[in-house]
């Protein structure tokens, strides 16, 4: 079996440049690659794309990295969490596509796929069609959009094996399973790492295929957004 | 007049056995307390859930179940969990069988605008836009006027669109209408105590109204 593993967060992001194309998982704090994220604040890569369902919030997830302004540009569904990146965008330090969230899944998907584009009705007649192209299947409009393409995914499992399988928890599966399948280079952190043999083969959500770095992450804080409880009568 | 749970509670009553619903944020959230009992309905989060449950009991919050408002949330006996592309997957291709969303504005050929104020922070759409094209019924939940009593169900949207002809029905404080595939809000109930000429002067897009038009049971 080939060997996926590295040290931690640094070696596995250790070639990410100025300038880079990342995707990154998660759905809020929900599912994030933490260690991942603290180490490029660490290195503090500047001028990156990030693709991401949400920005974090103003000291968690990728809101730290706009903290440090390593942001270009983020490509993302819902942004509405983050102090510093209100103030960024409305100075225009921050540059920020919207687009709607499953055609975001569904670009990361595609490229995964090996697919150059799909199509959708997502946004037709609205300002996000503005310069694609529409295009009428069974008398309904879709707009064509494009596969992503990303330098780096960097992705959230909760186990993974050497072999860089990959099987993820709950919710917090989210946008991981398709970016994973879609970065130039994939780096999983897990929360659980364990030899190539332990997880059984039909419960695997990602093929080591697609994953080239994998490591056992440390101290998750797994923040919640929003705690929502009932009381027990 | 409805507050916010009166509509929550009228829209619930528009929920069939057997249905698999997808809940918006604010009062769509509400309409899950009002599932009319002895019936079956699956709830979907679009980030990738189906089958979500009540909040969790204190303590028992995990930070890895969460539902699209990102709110702890539990699942219950045959939920299912995917990625958000599946998710998505589920919605474009109508296996869900009614999406309940908010909305700032509804023009009367059922265009919705419920996600950008020009000159206010721009938070984004997340997945309503990918819901409102693809949604096989849609009911909105919105109030009626805005706090200065202008309508906002209207000859043609002044915001920048959602999606466009596809909301087919819509629940405010003050009455039930469903938009006509012609164009035109139809008048169908009204709120206990508003009369059909306060829904008309509340009404700007086309209203169709019969002056015998029922008022609404809720409980």
């Amino acid at each position: 079996m080939i060997n996926k593993v590295v040290s931690g967060a640094i070696e596995a992001i250790r070639d990410i440049e100025d300038g880079d194309t990342l995707m990154l998982g998660g759905f809020g704090l929900c599912g994030i690659p933490e260690n991942c994220i603290t180490a490029l604040v660490k290195k503090n890569v500047k001028d990156l794309t990030c693709i991401s369902n949400n920005a974090g919030v103003d000291d968690f997830g990728i809101g730290l990295m706009l903290q440090q302004r390593q942001v270009k540009k983020m490509i993302s569904s819902y942004v509405g969490e983050n102090a510093e990146f209100e103030r960024q965008l409305l100075s225009g330090e921050l540059e920020v596509e919207l687009i709607p969230q499953g055609t975001l899944a569904t670009r990361c998907m595609a490229a995964g796929y090996g697919m150059p584009a799909i199509f959708t009705p997502a946004g037709v007649g609205t300002e996000v069609a503005e310069g694609k192209e529409v295009r009428n299947f069974n008398g309904k409009d879709y707009l064509m959009e494009y596969a992503f393409e990303a330098d780096f995914a960097i992705v959230k499992a909760w186990k993974g094996d050497t072999a860089g399988n990959l099987i993820y928890r709950s919710t917090s599966r989210n946008f991981n399973p398709v970016m994973a399948m879609a970065g130039k280079v994939t780096i999983a952190e897990v929360e659980i790492l364990v030899e190539a043999g332990e997880l059984d083969p039909d419960q695997v959500h990602t093929p080591g295929v697609f994953v080239h770095r994998i490591f056992q992450g440390a101290d998750y804080e797994k923040r919640i957004e929003q705690r929502t409880v009932r009381t027990k009568n | 007049m409805l507050d916010k749970n009166g509509i929550a509670k009228r829209i619930a009553k528009e929920i069939k056995d057997g249905y698999y619903v997808n809940l918006g944020i604010g009062i769509p959230t509400l309409v899950a307390n009002y599932i009319p009992s002895g019936i079956n309905v699956v709830l979907q989060s679009e980030n990738g859930l189906l089958g979500m449950g009540p909040f969790p009991f204190e303590g028992e919050e995990d930070a890895d179940l969460i539902n699209a408002g990102k709110q702890t949330i539990t699942t219950l006996p045959g939920s299912s969990i995917f990625d958000s592309a599946l998710s998505f997957g589920m919605i474009r291709s109508q296996k869900i069988d009614l999406t309940i969303l908010g909305a700032m504005e509804v023009s009367e050929n059922g265009d919705i605008a419920n996600w950008k104020i020009p000159g206010k922070m721009v938070k984004g759409m997340g997945g309503a836009m990918d819901l409102v094209a693809s949604a096989k019924n849609i009911i909105v939940a919105m109030q009626h006027v805005n706090k200065a009593g202008e309508s906002k169900l209207l000859p043609k949207c002044t915001l920048p669109l959602t999606g466009v002809h596809c909301i087919k029905k819509i629940v405010t404080e003050l009455a039930v209408l469903d938009v006509l595939p012609e164009g035109g809000f139809q008048l169908i109930e009204r709120a206990p105590g508003v009369s059909v000429d306060y829904i008309r002067n509340a009404t700007s897009g086309r209203l169709l109204a019969d002056d015998n038009t029922p008022e609404m049971h809720i409980d």
